[in-house]
């Protein structure tokens, strides 16, 4: 019982650790900025002054649309030119088949740190560089969505796709209404996995991106707290980190399980 | 193996759309794979600035790059990063999982918490943190002076900076590794540990000859995922501490991008890429050899 209860302690206080820095940012984004030093969560005034000066000093709204744009469509364009990849390996036949897989497997393993500066002189010589097209194109497809919708369909029994091919479906079709109902657990994983790498990535729209009416979320939080705008205003760097952080975290609360799952089994097969 | 009639044979039974779906993808693997993995071999014979022609220097890179103490910095830092992460990771994340491993109320809440840092942005962690470490009012030294214990210079001391950064890497990244050894807690045979309790096995040596060896391919993978989240470093210092103080959190990354960007040496900064790429690379191998040939 005594070990019960000592282990309950130890959770908790874990608990603190890992949460009490997050509601505390909350918090302190809507205190008055005298008041956000001590270590209370209560205050005597709820303040929205913080808010109205991360709005006037910098362009955040713009930036949350522009992280919104680029991460829903590299999102979407992922999932949808990944399955196809994935569904060609999994179910249909074609020469080159194997050296393909091969290929994906060995792009997964090249560290980012080879290609980053090459990248960037493409996007250079492209023209791309402070445009949309280089926060979405150069990450529209990955190894790794590949590889779990190609595991994924290979378990869908091939009798239900020579039914619809006799039935004169093309493999268009079959896929994105036949198989696409069926694959939500994939999907959902890679959707995840994706939206979060692109909303999080911050070193790649410092490199392709100085126009700041087109740079991302963290990138143009970064750029706050270092660039000394914020001028030592506690208050307004908790507020854009709250702004930062929310939609992840208000994502995180409805998927949680997802969440946890879908970093754990990339995790184990990155 | 296959010849050409064979090739021709095949690729008349093939299924015509599939190369319709695999199109976009050999189009992306060649303009954003293949070319620059090419190109980066190019760079890192010449000196660029990305705006006048490319000057074509031999090995000069590489000789530059073995006489620039800022290069060797930057791979301790990595070093001393890793050396204080890793077994911190390790350590937190299985005591967090043991405890988590039970018949717990809330059991999946405390996981939740605890997987929090992982989603949200490091330019969050790194601003929390920032106040946190502060020297005169952070949380840290407030609650070290309230007890009698002296202030620590979390990020001022060139000795500090960079273990205070392996601290909160392990903050923000534990909650995946939690999980992970949560996963192999639960594929460990019941079986085992019955086997042992009728041998009289103590609690300790179950954990000792049981538990540990059976976790040892999540160990590979947190030692693995870890070190090349360590050579990717960027974001926290940059934020953080700008690569000081004396240099001393200045990461691989980090000078790469310095050199790139600031100093526009695209050659010399492409010849550190692939350097670093290379050690990353290589450090995984030895670990998995290691690793493999300890269990």
């Amino acid at each position: 019982m005594a070990a019960r209860t000592l282990k309950y302690i130890a959770l908790c206080v874990g608990l603190v650790v890992f949460g009490y820095p997050f509601i505390w940012m909350i918090v302190g984004s809507l205190k008055p900025e005298m008041e956000i030093g001590n270590l209370k969560l209560w205050s005597s005034l709820l303040s929205f002054n913080s808010y109205r000066a991360v709005f006037t000093k910098i362009p955040i709204a713009r930036a949350f649309f522009n992280s919104m744009f680029v991460s829903l469509s590299v999102t979407t364009l992922v999932v949808v030119l990944g399955s196809m990849v994935g569904y060609a390996l999994a179910k249909l036949r074609f020469v080159g088949k194997g050296v393909l897989y091969i290929l994906i497997l060995f792009t997964m393993m090249i560290p980012f740190q080879i290609t980053l500066i090459p990248q960037y002189v493409l996007m250079v010589k492209l023209g791309w560089t402070d445009t949309y097209l280089s926060l979405i194109v150069p990450s529209m497809m990955t190894g790794l969505s590949i590889v779990l919708f190609r595991q994924f369909f290979t378990s869908v029994p091939e009798a239900l796709l020579d039914a619809a091919r006799i039935d004169g479906c093309s493999e268009l079709y079959i896929l994105f209404r036949l198989i696409w109902p069926l694959s939500r657990p994939v999907i959902i994983t890679v959707a995840i996995l994706t939206f979060m790498a692109s909303w999080n990535d911050v070193l790649w729209p410092m490199i392709v991106v100085r126009d700041r009416s087109l740079m991302t979320m963290p990138q143009l939080v970064a750029i706050f707290v270092i660039g000394g705008e914020a001028e030592t205003q506690l208050g307004s760097l908790l507020a854009a980190a709250t702004l930062l952080a929310l939609p992840i975290i208000i994502a995180y609360s409805f998927f949680q399980r997802y969440f946890i799952e879908s970093m754990a089994s990339s995790g184990i097969k990155g | 193996m296959s010849s050409p009639t064979n090739i021709f044979r095949r690729f008349k039974r093939s299924d015509r759309t599939a190369y319709v779906f695999v199109l976009p993808y050999l189009v992306y693997f060649a303009t954003f794979v293949a070319y620059p993995l090419l190109f980066s071999l190019i760079l890192m014979f010449h000196r660029w600035n990305i705006v006048t022609p490319m000057e074509w220097i031999g090995l000069k890179n590489f000789i530059r790059m073995f006489g620039d103490p800022l290069f060797f910095k930057s791979l301790v830092n990595t070093l001393v990063f890793l050396a204080i992460h890793i077994p911190l990771q390790i350590a937190v994340a299985l005591a967090i999982a043991l405890l988590l491993n039970a018949r717990l109320r809330f059991r999946s809440f405390f996981r939740a918490v605890y997987f929090m840092p992982v989603v949200v942005s490091g330019v969050v962690v790194t601003i929390l943190w920032q106040q946190m470490y502060l020297f005169d009012y952070g949380v840290f030294n407030s609650i070290l002076t309230s007890i009698g214990l002296p202030r620590v210079p979390w990020l001022v001391d060139p000795s500090f900076a960079m273990p205070s950064i392996a601290i909160m890497a392990t903050w923000k990244n534990v909650g995946i590794y939690i999980v992970l050894f949560l996963v192999g807690l639960q594929n460990i045979p019941g079986e085992l540990y019955e086997a042992a309790e009728l041998d009289g096995a103590a609690s300790a040596n179950q954990f000792l000859h049981i538990t540990l060896p059976m976790l040892n391919p999540t160990v590979i993978a947190i030692v693995v995922l870890s070190t090349i989240g360590g050579f990717s470093l960027f974001i926290e210092p940059y934020v953080l501490t700008g690569g000081g103080p004396m240099q001393s959190t200045l990461s691989g990354m980090l000078y790469i991008y310095n050199q790139a960007f600031y100093f526009n040496h695209m050659g010399y900064a492409a010849t550190l890429g692939i350097t670093f790429a290379l050690i990353v690379l290589s450090v995984v191998v030895i670990q998995r050899k290691l690793i493999e040939a300890e269990a």
